[in-house]
């Protein structure tokens, strides 16, 4: 069971904290964050573009924004190598069965992003055709608005899922 | 490479086309950096861009510009937009005039930011601004209420998260 990390009350910094700290054990606390750290630091995306957003996911890791200041430039084209899920652009049904197929080859740890109004709840396209929502199909762990959304709102959900791996350890 | 054809087999030939190619790149390590440093240096938006999350104006004297009308609502080609108006009490107007808006909301994993609900708006009441800086853990949190909507965003650069960089 991973223990839930909330800043500033685990941080070991109040004497009763670190009481509790002591209690749970100091070094697999401190281990425990050593991997969160490590885990956030080189995450490599799936290439997962599937429309328009997928343009502005590759201009991010592009030289104009440059992804590869957190170690994220290189998008893997095989999901056995990849940790994170970016899901680029509107998901039809079709391809629905394709993306719950490439997250269930990621290895664990694995993160999921979904990119932009279309993967995260369908945006404008509320038909039959268009899934309303990715995470009727994957967990999502960010959320990113915008249609497209620019570089920095991307990296923006970037550095929220940075800070969520690295104060909640595991986060499934 | 520029080696000529006859010159590629010999070893001096091969070996000056290297001595170019290292020279192309160690040019480019005096050049200044085009990346765009995003969470430590922001690059301001341009005038008049819209690429962000909508505002609630208000009057001078503090009352509600939105009247409640749901004309946003019926532009939004997402759907993004809710509205319930009201009738105003004549004691304590929330807005000029008779109607008001009781309650607000727009859900922003739908919203595309496109300006239509702002070109709908008779009174000017809803307008879009460059804080941009959003992203949601839950689908719950993409909903703003009319309470954050009304409230001027924050600056960029301020957002959870940007500090750790």
């Amino acid at each position: 069971m991973p223990v839930e990390r909330l800043p500033g009350r685990h941080d070991g910094r109040a004497t009763s904290d670190v009481e509790e700290e002591v209690r749970r054990g100091v070094l697999l606390t401190t281990l425990d964050r050593a991997v969160s750290w490590a885990r956030k630091q080189s995450m490599w995306p799936v290439t997962f573009g599937l429309a328009c957003c997928a343009i502005e996911m590759m201009a991010t890791g592009a030289g104009d924004y440059d992804l590869s200041r957190w170690g994220m430039e290189l998008f893997r084209a095989s999901p056995r190598q990849a940790d994170l899920m970016i899901v680029a652009g509107r998901v039809s049904q079709k391809m629905a069965p394709v993306l719950r197929t490439v997250y269930d080859q990621m290895p664990e740890p694995k993160w999921v992003i979904s990119m932009g109004v279309c993967a995260s709840a369908g945006g404008m396209f509320t038909n039959y055709a268009i899934v309303q929502g990715v995470d009727t199909i994957v967990p999502v762990d960010v959320y990113v608005p915008g249609c497209p959304p620019k570089p920095e709102m991307l990296m923006y959900g970037i550095l929220r899922l940075h800070e969520k791996v690295r104060t909640r350890g595991r986060v499934r | 490479m520029s080696a000529r054809r006859e010159d590629r087999g010999t070893v001096s030939g091969g070996f000056g086309a290297t001595l170019k190619g290292l020279a192309t790149v160690f040019r480019q390590v005096f050049r200044a950096d085009v990346t765009e440093e995003y969470p430590r240096r922001i690059q301001p938006p341009p005038p008049r861009s819209h690429i962000g999350r909508h505002r609630l104006n208000r009057h001078e004297d503090g009352l509600e510009k939105c009247i409640g009308c749901e004309l946003c609502a019926f532009a939004c080609p997402a759907d993004a937009i809710w509205v319930v108006g009201a009738d105003n009490d004549p004691e304590h107007p929330v807005s000029p005039g008779e109607r008001y808006a009781k309650d607000y909301q727009i859900n922003y994993l739908r919203c595309i930011m496109c300006g239509m609900c702002v070109e709908a708006c008779p009174t000017r009441a809803l307008t879009l601004t460059s804080a941009y800086e959003m992203s949601f853990l839950t689908r719950e949190d993409a909903i703003l209420t009319k309470d954050q909507l009304l409230e001027p965003p924050a600056p960029l650069g301020t957002a959870p998260g940007t500090e750790e960089g």
